[in-house]
């Protein structure tokens, strides 16, 4: 592998990203999945970074999933996304910043479809108009939230408590880096990094002290891929994409997978589970997973957040062996209590993959 | 004094249109970029069909080059000025000529496999173009990275031409006859080394060329493989995993080799580019410079005075683009005696 030939082309994927004043659309998703990753990002850019973000109650879903899955027609979807823009237009804001991959692959595509074909816009704005009144500007700037904390990454390393290092051995943790399909495939210049390479993960982990693994099946769908999972009798083809990655991805005994995407985490994570009791397979040493991270998760750990709070319990496979190998202090006992103490319960162990510690 | 002709560009064309140009009486500067004649030929370690040395046909070439001709080397021009009759070539500010012709003879440069990013060129260590692989046969070595003798080997054909992504609809011509001719060698170089080659089409468009083309199968076992490759990747031995499609299998096949080779087309050089603008000539989508009439007077450009011979107007192979630096000589000595 020659780092050097990525970094040319990276050189050529380079994007701008708004510096400040953010509208931020959240995902449909993403809340019910790993319900403290949103909340770290505002944390993370308001708090940590002094940053202007507007965080609207009255956004919808952009429709994506069901677009993807020949479910809304495209007109319905432009006119939903003109109204994303409408709020974001009322809100005084030129900055669009999505949550979801999907989202902002949806926008650009709509985006970059308005302009080569004006008389779609013009009929988008006629049915958002017809219907509630409203009217947009076309965001100034757009982009993914991934890239608004790519972009902070060194300010997000200059106050950082840990590192994405081995406390005992000082090496950089092992890092497989998956990127939504949605981010830049279609689009590959509004990427960081383009599509083939992307960066913008990347540039994190080098950031705050990892090593990228790069696997054979690097480019693969996660297993989501929605008509992969959402269609029932397709299931087995998500499960199976997702075996494939890890699979690829075994011999590099990574310590970590860290997602820009709201279905890529759920499914890398949760299939795990699924496949140890299939197959009583792990993909970790000694019976444990891999864990499975939003970026903002892993930015919440070396800002050195309680990891209860940004939500590291909810997921299937456990984070401690990554939380130990770096040497976050954290309150093992809190992990099934609620925000005031109350007892949540404790989930059922698998068979197979290692969920409690010995 | 005998009528000057400037020739650009010092490789097969311009070497066998100034020696033809020369015997005919002319007085010729032959004006080339390089510190040395020859062009791709040079590079190149043995020519299809027959396999002879690449090396044999250019000091031919350089040898019959006739001893009239002044040979500028280290000059990469950068202007052609026309000056009523005649035409100033220029090379920056310190190399200027005056002639009443100029032949462009300025070739076509590879096209840069980096652009197919999937392919991972530059990138992964045991990825390498057929001009690395020339360059490898020249040196008497083909190993991997690690030195160790690769057991599988995979071709890929048509990388950056008959590809729209890539900017390139054409056909580069010489690119699969390349591939069989290359498949063939490492088989004699490499006896106990699996050869796959992915195809779109195989288009064997000279003579003997279809007959390498059943060789490689028939004697070298060469697996031919209709399919385009959509990935490259790397595993941890280093070994280059393929993902291409079978489509006469009408399979998805994933694969690994050790050593990868990506037969990259032709492009009209940068420089013949900037030349082709600022002499306000027509463009085609390809980027090759155009002829005036591409059957009956495919040496001659729209601006009296100016002509073209050999790959600066789309890909040839070596025959056919000394015929035609041979048919540009002509269509040279005809205007300056008319």
């Amino acid at each position: 592998m020659k780092y050097e030939g990525k970094k040319l082309v990276w050189r050529d994927y380079q994007k701008e990203i708004a510096e400040d004043h953010y509208f931020y659309a959240r995902s449909c998703i993403r809340q019910t999945f790993f319900p403290g990753s949103e909340m770290t990002f505002l944390r993370i850019l308001k708090d940590e970074l002094g940053k202007d973000v507007c965080d609207g109650a009255h956004h919808t879903s952009c429709t994506g999933i069901g677009y993807h899955s020949d479910i809304v027609p495209l007109e319905t979807t432009m006119t939903v996304i003109a109204r994303q823009f409408a709020l974001m237009t009322e809100a005084g804001y030129e900055n669009y910043a999505a949550s979801c991959i999907t989202s902002f692959g949806l926008y650009t595509e709509i985006i970059d479809m308005w302009h080569h074909f004006p008389e779609t816009e013009d009929r988008a704005r006629e049915y958002l108009f017809k219907a509630t009144g409203r009217e947009f500007k076309v965001p100034k700037n757009l982009a993914h939230a991934s890239d608004i904390i790519y972009k902070f990454r060194y300010e997000i390393a200059a106050k950082a408590k840990y590192r994405l290092v081995d406390k005992e051995t000082g090496k950089p943790l092992k890092v497989v880096e998956h990127i939504g399909c949605h981010y830049s495939k279609m689009f590959p210049h509004k990427g960081v990094g383009g599509a083939e390479y992307p960066y913008v993960l990347t540039g994190m982990i080098e950031a705050w002290g990892g090593e990228v693994i790069d696997y054979p099946e690097r480019r693969h769908c996660c297993g989501f891929g929605f008509r992969q999972y959402i269609v029932q009798a397709n299931r087995g083809f998500s499960i199976a994409c997702s075996k494939k990655k890890f699979d690829s991805m075994e011999p590099y005994e990574p310590d970590m997978i860290i997602t820009n995407c709201p279905g890529c985490p759920m499914f890398l994570d949760r299939w795990q589970y699924a496949l140890s009791e299939m197959e009583g397979k792990t993909y970790g040493k000694n019976g444990k997973g891999i864990p499975v991270f939003t970026y903002e998760e892993v930015a919440g750990i070396v800002m050195g957040y309680d990891p209860w709070e940004i939500g590291l319990q909810v997921h299937q496979v456990p984070a401690e062996p990554v939380l130990d190998k770096i040497g976050v202090e954290y309150d093992p006992d809190k992990k099934f209590k609620g925000p005031n103490g109350e007892d949540l319960g404790r989930p059922v162990a698998p068979s197979y993959l290692k969920f409690y510690k010995e | 004094m005998s009528r000057h002709v400037a020739v650009i560009g010092a490789g097969a064309a311009g070497l066998e249109a100034s020696s033809a140009l020369a015997s005919m009486g002319f007085r010729v500067t032959l004006v080339e970029k390089e510190d040395s004649t020859g062009g791709h030929v040079k590079d190149w370690h043995a020519l299809f069909p027959n396999r002879r040395p690449g090396a044999e046909v250019l000091d031919s070439l350089r040898k019959n080059l006739d001893p009239g001709v002044n040979l500028v080397t280290g000059k990469p021009v950068s202007a052609i000025k026309p000056n009523g009759k005649t035409f100033f070539v220029e090379s920056g500010n310190d190399w200027q000529t005056e002639a009443d012709a100029v032949l462009m003879a300025t070739g076509f440069s590879l096209f840069d496999a980096r652009k197919k990013e999937e392919y991972g060129y530059r990138i992964y260590d045991n990825v390498i173009t057929s001009a690395d692989l020339e360059a490898a046969f020249s040196a008497g070595k083909v190993t991997m990275k690690n030195g160790e003798i690769p057991k599988r080997i995979g071709f890929v054909h048509c990388v950056g031409s008959r590809d729209e992504k890539a900017g390139n609809i054409y056909c580069s011509k010489v690119c699969c006859v390349t591939a069989v001719k290359q498949a063939i060698e490492i088989k004699e170089f490499l006896p106990g080394t699996e050869v796959f080659c992915f195809y779109m089409d195989l288009r064997m468009f000279g003579r003997h060329y279809e007959e390498l083309y059943k060789e490689a199968q028939e004697k070298y076992n060469v697996q031919f493989i209709r399919g385009r490759l959509s990935e490259s990747t790397e595993d941890h031995n280093g070994k280059v995993i393929l993902k291409v499609e079978d489509t006469l299998l009408g399979k998805p096949l994933k694969i690994g080799v050790d050593m990868l080779v990506l037969m990259a087309g032709m492009e009209s050089p940068s420089g013949t580019r900037q030349l082709r603008d600022m002499l306000h000539l027509a463009k085609d989508n390809d980027n090759f410079l155009i002829p005036s009439d591409a059957h009956l007077s495919a040496n001659i450009s729209e601006i009296p005075g100016l002509f073209y011979a050999g790959t600066c107007t789309g890909p040839k192979n070596i025959a056919d683009t000394l015929a035609d630096a041979r048919s540009a000589a002509l269509a040279v000595a005809k205007y300056l005696k008319s």
